[in-house]
Parts: structure tokens; C-alpha cells; sequence
């Protein structure tokens, strides 16, 4: 039972490329050692903060979306919390709403293709359907 | 409950003398000239210029016909206001999409009630938390200007 959470952290700005890497490498060794895995990893560049934190204005934003247990998550956080660099991090679990949104999207592709004299256009059928 | 009903059409008949308040809210028959035992009831005599925006006893559901929300002295008629996610088909609302977000909060970073942004309720629930999960991780700011 495996549920999927999307962590974002903030590194301070001035963290070399590299160092940035590594602790990306680290967090995945983790990761899969306790049998998760890494879905995705996404560097969103510097950023201006919306507020000082740990006195910076800017900093590195890094995404990363992991799949595992629940304690995977505890282990991360720790590691993070250690790590100097790092200044912010946030830990989302979107497996619940990944679910949800599928099921919408199914009941919304489901909706089109049923009634296919009412929709002559996809577009058209939606707004109908959803004006109704 | 049928004296309610009564008293609750009446005025409504009456255009409002100082326009303010859809009487929704009157607790029980509201005959202007009944001798009440308090002077100043705020909710008593309608023509007594500007009401405290009110939970004054129960609400009587959603007014169609009145002027507008529950503004505090709008005579005109507020266009219906539609969500927007719900005309867009946002499903996800994503925190990191802060600029989505920022549109939904006010100048000094508060988020806007909904009746003033037209939500539906589901869409405002999972747009607070969204961007309350955006202010923990600095992409708005939980007071101040947005950058």
C-alpha cells in the first residue's frame, strides 16, 4: 500500500550546483532504501521569498515526488531538518487526491462519449452538460 | 411560524425605506410600532439607518430577490458571480500555482471570503488550504504584499 507524497524544500541560494546533487542523490538513497521509490525530481530554479527565512530572500526551490511507506516521509523530514542548507521544507501526501481527480476525469470522459448525439463537439457537449 | 411568514412578506411588499437589509433576519413579528421593551434594538425598526451585518437570530436561507448579499448597504443588484473553477474546470487547485492563488488574496495577503469572489464552497475549502500551504513555503506571504 503504497501512497505518494510531494516534498518541496528550499535551499539557500547560495548552494552550488553540485552540493545540490548530492543531497538529492542522498535523499534518494534513502528513499530507496527503505523501499520507495523516486518518481520525479524538478528543480524550480531561485526564487524570491515571500517573506526572510533564516534571514535570505531568495532561495532554490527543488521539488521531488516520492512513493512509499508512511515512515519514508519521517526519514526524509529528518534528514532534511539536519541538512544545513535547507531552509524550508513541506511534505504533501496527493495520492488521495490523485484518486480523486481520476475518478473525475473518468466520470467527464465517461459523460462524453455516452450520449453522442448531444455532443456533437467535445466542447459544445460540456458546456451543455455543465449549463444544464 | 406563520406569523413570521406574515411579517416577513409585509416588508418585503414595502420598498425599503433606507434600503439596507433584506428583513431575513427579524426574530418574531416585527410591527414597528409594538412597544418593545428596549429602545435601541438593532435589528427592531428597519428605518434606523445602517444594521450590524447580522447572525440576529436565524437566517431565513438565501434571499433571491434581495439587493445583493449580505454587503451592508448595496442597493443596486450584484451580478451573479460564478466560480470561477467551476466555470474553468480547475480540479486540482495546486499550491505551487501561486500566481492562481494570489488572485484570491487581498492586498495585505488575507484570503478574500468567498462572497466577495463568487467561490462555491467546496472550491473555496481547498483554495484556503491551498494557500495556506503556499504561505508555509514562502511562495505567498502570510501578511504583507505578494511579490
Amino acid at each position: 500500500m503504497n501512497r505518494t507524497y510531494e516534498l518541496m524544500f528550499i535551499v539557500r541560494p547560495d548552494m552550488p550546483e553540485e552540493d545540490q546533487d548530492k543531497l538529492i542523490s542522498t535523499l534518494e538513497t534513502a528513499v530507496t532504501s527503505s523501499g520507495g521509490t523516486m518518481k520525479k525530481v524538478e528543480r524550480m530554479g531561485k526564487r524570491r521569498l515571500a517573506y526572510t527565512v533564516r534571514k535570505f530572500h531568495e532561495g532554490i526551490y527543488l521539488l521531488l515526488i516520492v512513493e512509499g511507506q508512511g515512515d519514508l516521509v519521517h526519514e526524509l523530514e529528518r534528514r532534511l531538518r539536519v541538512t544545513e542548507p535547507v531552509i524550508k521544507f513541506l511534505t504533501v501526501r496527493i495520492d488521495e487526491e490523485q484518486k480523486r481527480l481520476d475518478k473525475v476525469k473518468k466520470i467527464r470522459e465517461a459523460r462524453r462519449k455516452a450520449p453522442p448525439a448531444a455532443a456533437p463537439a467535445e466542447g459544445g457537449g460540456e458546456t451543455a452538460a455543465v449549463t444544464a | 411560524m406563520a406569523e413570521e411568514t406574515k411579517a416577513t412578506t409585509a416588508p418585503a411588499a414595502e420598498p425599503a425605506a433606507s434600503g439596507e437589509r433584506p428583513s431575513g433576519d427579524r426574530p418574531s413579528g416585527d410591527r414597528p410600532s409594538t412597544d418593545r421593551p428596549s429602545g435601541d434594538r438593532p435589528s427592531g425598526d428597519r428605518p434606523s439607518g445602517d444594521r450590524p451585518s447580522g447572525d440576529r437570530g436565524e437566517r431565513r436561507g438565501p434571499r433571491p430577490g434581495g439587493p445583493g448579499g449580505r454587503e451592508g448597504g448595496r442597493k443596486f443588484f450584484r451580478r451573479k458571480k460564478v466560480c470561477k473553477f467551476c466555470v474553468e474546470k480547475i480540479d486540482a487547485i495546486d499550491y505551487k500555482d501561486y500566481r492562481l492563488l494570489g488572485q484570491f488574496v487581498a492586498e495585505n495577503g488575507k484570503i478574500v471570503p468567498r462572497r466577495l469572489t463568487g467561490v462555491c464552497t467546496p472550491h473555496q475549502r481547498r483554495l484556503s488550504v491551498a494557500i495556506k500551504q503556499a504561505r508555509n513555503i514562502a511562495l505567498l506571504p502570510f501578511a504583507g504584499r505578494a511579490s
